[in-house]
């Protein structure tokens, strides 16, 4: 009773909170909506275009979705990939960083250009352009320091590689594994919404931020920014449920 | 009666960027079948290359391994192995843990039965009633219990342990000795132990061998007469503080610090 109370009231309040402050803020510096809107103004923007809000959500939402499952599998392979070699893990290194290290943004219009007017595919791409990084170390590293007594247990038993690595080396990199999802999946998140925002005649919710600013609708850009926020939170949640389905052994009871 | 194993004149060195380093040379070691044989030696004088080597997961640059008349040329799924580090799967129960052999060495055996053989095992080593817990809810010395059944669920021939009771206290310790003298009347297995502890190897060991320092070769070899019941009270006999005083002497010698005082 008390730990239900806990889990969902402590959150609820604390947004709660968060909307009552922002709200005095803007009413306190008396300014207008197009300086910044505040949560009263809010339910007008959604009521208004609700169903502009279902639309653009569940376009940024699969295409999300779809850039990183391609960046689950990308990363997991290339990960893999690197865990059992040397020589690719030297190789593929720098090459990972480098592209890690270029600003997204700058691949807007590469793509843009690549594939001129295909809006979902470049979309997608984005995101699991920006997404499959982590992926690809935390497996990786996970591989590469699997301990060799549990190589050794099996294959003193004249296991295959196969069964080595379904049985032990891909549950045990699993905890990392998650850790970087959560990381990754903000991250193709944010690189939906680059794509959404830049490109012109662009869908999704990042499309709707960019129409409000062009029609100099405030109260419906921030709309937009708590709808990104709402979705994001949805997103890294539906990943914690996978994680405790598939590695909760990793967590420790609390003491 | 037979060795079960029979290591001939096996020499290894291990390649490294200075040249090549070697660790075993013409090492001779003979266990009969159903002995247990204790292996001490300096630290780092090849001792684990001894059990990759039984296990098959290398071969010897020179020299031989038969197990069971049989020339050792790769893994074989008739030994069992237990090292420091427990290295249990975090993510199985204990009971799962345990049937890990089985699933590869006899994958066609029933569910039903792979889980009674593990339960005996654990039963006979004290975990009833923990079967469903995950290795990291155990204590140290409860892991390694855990370790052991898992490496002789599937019935090996031959059992190699690796300092397995080092990580432990010292009252765990002895606790696991008498567990692994139950064990070896219920279970009969031949066994090669490496260990530091020499106590350990004249409580658990038939035979004691003392590999001199790197490259290692045997340099001694002792006939344990244990006197009476293998308790713990035996230790504190005058035979057995004999037998340790002659490992202890040998040890020193495989260090090359013969010449230095006893006292």
């Amino acid at each position: 009773m008390k730990t239900a109370l806990h889990k969902i009231g402590v959150p609820i309040a604390a947004i709660v909170i968060f909307l009552a402050l922002w709200e005095l803020l803007v009413w306190a510096n008396g300014w207008p909506d197009y300086v910044m809107a505040s949560p009263s103004d809010l339910p007008k923007a959604y009521s208004r275009f609700w169903e502009l809000f279902l639309i653009g959500s569940w376009q940024t939402l699969w295409r999300t979705v779809a850039g990183l499952i391609i960046a689950v599998l990308a990363g997991t392979l290339l990960g893999m990939v690197m865990g059992f070699s040397r020589i690719a893990r030297d190789a593929l290194y720098p090459l990972l960083v480098g592209f890690n290290a270029i600003p997204k943004a700058t691949l807007v219009p590469v793509l843009a250009l690549l594939f001129i007017g295909q809006h979902n595919f470049n979309t997608v791409m984005m995101a699991f352009m920006i997404s499959f990084f982590p992926i690809a170390v935390s497996v990786g590293i996970g591989l590469s320091t699997l301990e060799p007594e549990y190589r050794d247990i099996l294959r003193s038993l004249g296991a295959s590689r196969y069964t080595i690595f379904t049985k032990i080396a891909l549950p045990k990199t699993l905890p990392e594994f998650f850790g970087a999802l959560k990381v990754a999946v903000t991250l193709a998140f944010i690189g939906t919404n680059l794509v959404e925002i830049v490109s012109p005649h662009g869908r999704g919710l990042g499309a709707l931020f960019l129409s409000a600013q062009t029609n100099s609708n405030y109260p419906l850009m921030f709309a937009v920014l708590i709808a990104l926020a709402v979705l994001g939170i949805v997103l890294y949640y539906a990943v914690v449920y996978l994680e405790r389905i598939f590695a909760g052994w990793a967590e420790r009871p609390a003491t | 009666m037979t060795n079960l194993i029979e290591i001939k004149g096996v020499t290894h060195a291990y390649k490294t960027p200075l040249g090549p380093l070697p660790v075993l040379d013409n090492l001779d070691i003979a266990v009969p079948e159903g002995e247990f044989c204790a292996v001490v030696g300096p630290s780092g004088c090849g001792k684990s290359t001894l059990t990759r080597l039984i296990a098959g997961l290398m071969k010897p640059d020179k020299g031989e391994v038969w197990l069971h008349g049989e020339l050792v040329k790769g893994p074989r799924k008739t030994v069992g192995m237990a090292f420091q580090n427990p290295v249990l799967l975090e993510w199985r129960t204990i009971l799962h843990n345990v049937i890990l052999p089985l699933e590869i060495v006899a994958p066609s055996m029933p569910k039903k039965d792979r889980e009674a053989r593990a339960h005996e095992l654990l039963t006979l080593v004290g975990l009833e009633g923990f079967e469903d817990k995950r290795p990291s809810e155990l204590s140290g010395g409860m892991r390694q219990r855990a370790s052991l059944c898992r490496a002789i669920v599937h019935k090996p021939d031959v059992l190699i342990m690796d300092e397995p009771f080092g990580a432990l206290d010292a009252f765990t310790r002895e606790d696991l000795w008498q567990t692994m003298h139950q064990l070896r009347e219920k279970e009969p297995f031949t066994c090669v132990l490496i260990t530091h502890d020499l106590r350990e190897s004249v409580f658990l060991g038939d035979q004691v061998i003392v590999l001199s320092g790197r490259p290692a070769t045997t340099q001694y070899v002792l006939d344990v007469q244990y006197p009476g019941e293998r308790v713990l009270d035996g230790l504190y006999t005058p035979e057995c503080s004999d037998m340790l005083h002659t490992l202890r002497d040998q040890i020193r010698i495989a260090q090359g610090r013969a010449g230095e005082d006893a006292a």
